[in-house]
């Protein structure tokens, strides 16, 4: 059973990377988004044994390839460089978003602009006038894996909370996220609503006033 | 049927008329028919439907048949990046149409045309605006969205190695879409870093069966750049 925890500091990026990489579990196929979430692997442990998936084709993704190592035909999604680690292996599109689509990934962790506490994601589009759209594999992530989470900030520059009652901003993926990581707060969500498992440099109270939905404690 | 050994990129997308829809392998550079694609820009056929992951980078490839106009439609999910001008430029000027499809979306509708299937029904996409219009249904309390295959008329794809029966391996994440864009067009052109006799590829290594491919030319085209070119 999950209980509320609190931290006087708001957690730093490399911090909410750490706390997303100790929840994975162990021994499990992950695929981590472009942005903040890649960001997790250099967090992950050996011990855990982590297999990471990237949708360009790959299990058993390795570190970003050091000066000398570089391979232009061994990339991530993100088109940067890569290594591979034993035991890896290769195949092609189709196979990679239908291991995804399948639900054989345990955990994909995203980027947002808006979560809603259903667990809709807005991750893909601003919907801008004159803005060109560009979708890549951002939808088959959000409902493929067996567990969506999020990493974002939980207040845009003008202070408005990402985490809303409904969506704003073009859909991604209807009711797909489960967890959301922030520098001031993780929120659960479930068929239950939304609970706070732990605040950093705020408390519950603040949250609940700041946020505009309705928030539960772990 | 064995498949033609073209001379030179040239001479292998020589069939490649004007309105013809055409799979182009790649994601970013790995994997991208970069000598293919110059060829089908030198051979001059224009109003095309190309179908890609993006929509061209930099000053080369994708992007100069985009830049030169031969290009009236692009089936792609990420044609926006930081350096995809010649893209940006045709789709504001409303030269250039855009469809956008989710790239798993994408890899399935070109899988089902070569496999022969008349649609499928995809959780991805379901509820959004890339769903817009298209046919839905409920299955197991889980909503999915009607996709058709998509066909075409050639494939330019990259692969490591070829034997003269067109048996295909790939290199590493170069692999992408080159398989599935092998089975969805009528005529799969092949580029190949080298030909090697019948046997000399493992038949339990094979990836793309040589049924598939139509044309292969051996072309020397050195390690893959890690990035695109820069804008000169």
């Amino acid at each position: 059973m999950t209980t509320f925890t609190t931290t006087e500091a708001a957690l730093t990026r490399d911090e909410m990377a750490q706390l997303v990489a100790a929840d994975i579990p162990a021994g499990a196929f992950v695929n981590l988004g472009i942005g903040q979430p890649t960001n997790v692997s250099n967090f992950l442990t050996d011990e855990q044994g982590v297999t990471l998936h990237t949708e360009n084709g790959m299990l058993g993704m390795g570190p970003v390839a050091a000066e000398g190592e570089v391979d232009g035909d061994l990339i991530n999604a993100g088109k940067i460089p890569v290594t591979e680690l034993a035991g890896a292996s290769y195949f092609h599109h189709a196979d990679s978003f239908a291991m995804m689509r399948g639900g054989h990934l345990d955990v994909c962790v995203l980027g947002a602009f808006q979560v809603s506490a259903g667990g809709d994601l807005a991750n893909w589009h601003t919907g801008a006038e004159g803005a060109i759209p560009a979708v890549g594999g951002a939808m088959d992530l959000a409902i493929g894996a067996k567990s969506t989470w999020v990493m974002m900030s939980l207040f845009t520059k003008a202070d408005d909370s990402k985490l809303v009652e409904a969506l704003t901003y073009p859909v991604t993926g209807l009711g797909c996220v489960s967890r959301i990581y922030t520098e001031q707060a993780v929120f659960l969500i479930d068929g239950d609503g939304v609970r706070v498992r732990s605040s950093h440099g705020t408390t519950f109270e603040e949250l609940a006033a700041r946020v505009p939905i309705e928030l539960k404690r772990a | 049927m064995a498949p033609r050994i073209a001379e030179h990129a040239a001479d292998a997308v020589a069939q490649i008329t004007d309105g013809s829809t055409v799979l182009i392998g790649g994601f970013g550079n790995a994997g991208q028919p970069m000598e293919l694609i110059d060829a089908l820009l030198e051979c001059g056929a224009t109003g095309l439907t190309v179908v890609n992951n993006n929509a061209g980078q930099a000053d080369a490839g994708l992007a100069l048949l985009i830049k030169e106009r031969r290009v009236k439609k692009v089936i792609c999910s990420f044609p926006r990046q930081s350096d995809s001008w010649h893209f940006d430029e045709a789709y504001r000027a409303g030269e250039l149409e855009l469809e956008l499809v989710p790239q798993g979306n994408l890899a399935e509708r070109i899988r089902a045309a070569g496999a022969g299937i008349g649609g499928f029904f995809t959780p991805t996409g379901y509820g959004t605006m890339l769903a817009e219009g298209k046919e839905t249904r409920e299955i197991d309390g889980v909503g999915y969205v009607f996709e058709t295959p998509i066909k075409a008329d050639f494939a330019l794809i990259k692969a490591l190695r070829a034997d003269t029966f067109g048996n295909l391996v790939y290199r590493k994440t170069a692999r992408n879409f080159g398989p599935v864009m092998a089975t969805a067009s009528s005529n799969a052109i092949v580029q190949v870093d080298e030909i090697v006799p019948v046997g000399q590829i493992d038949p339990e290594t094979v990836v793309t069966p040589g049924i598939y491919v139509d044309t292969v030319v051996a072309i020397e085209s050195g390690p893959t750049p890690a990035l695109a070119p820069k804008k000169k």
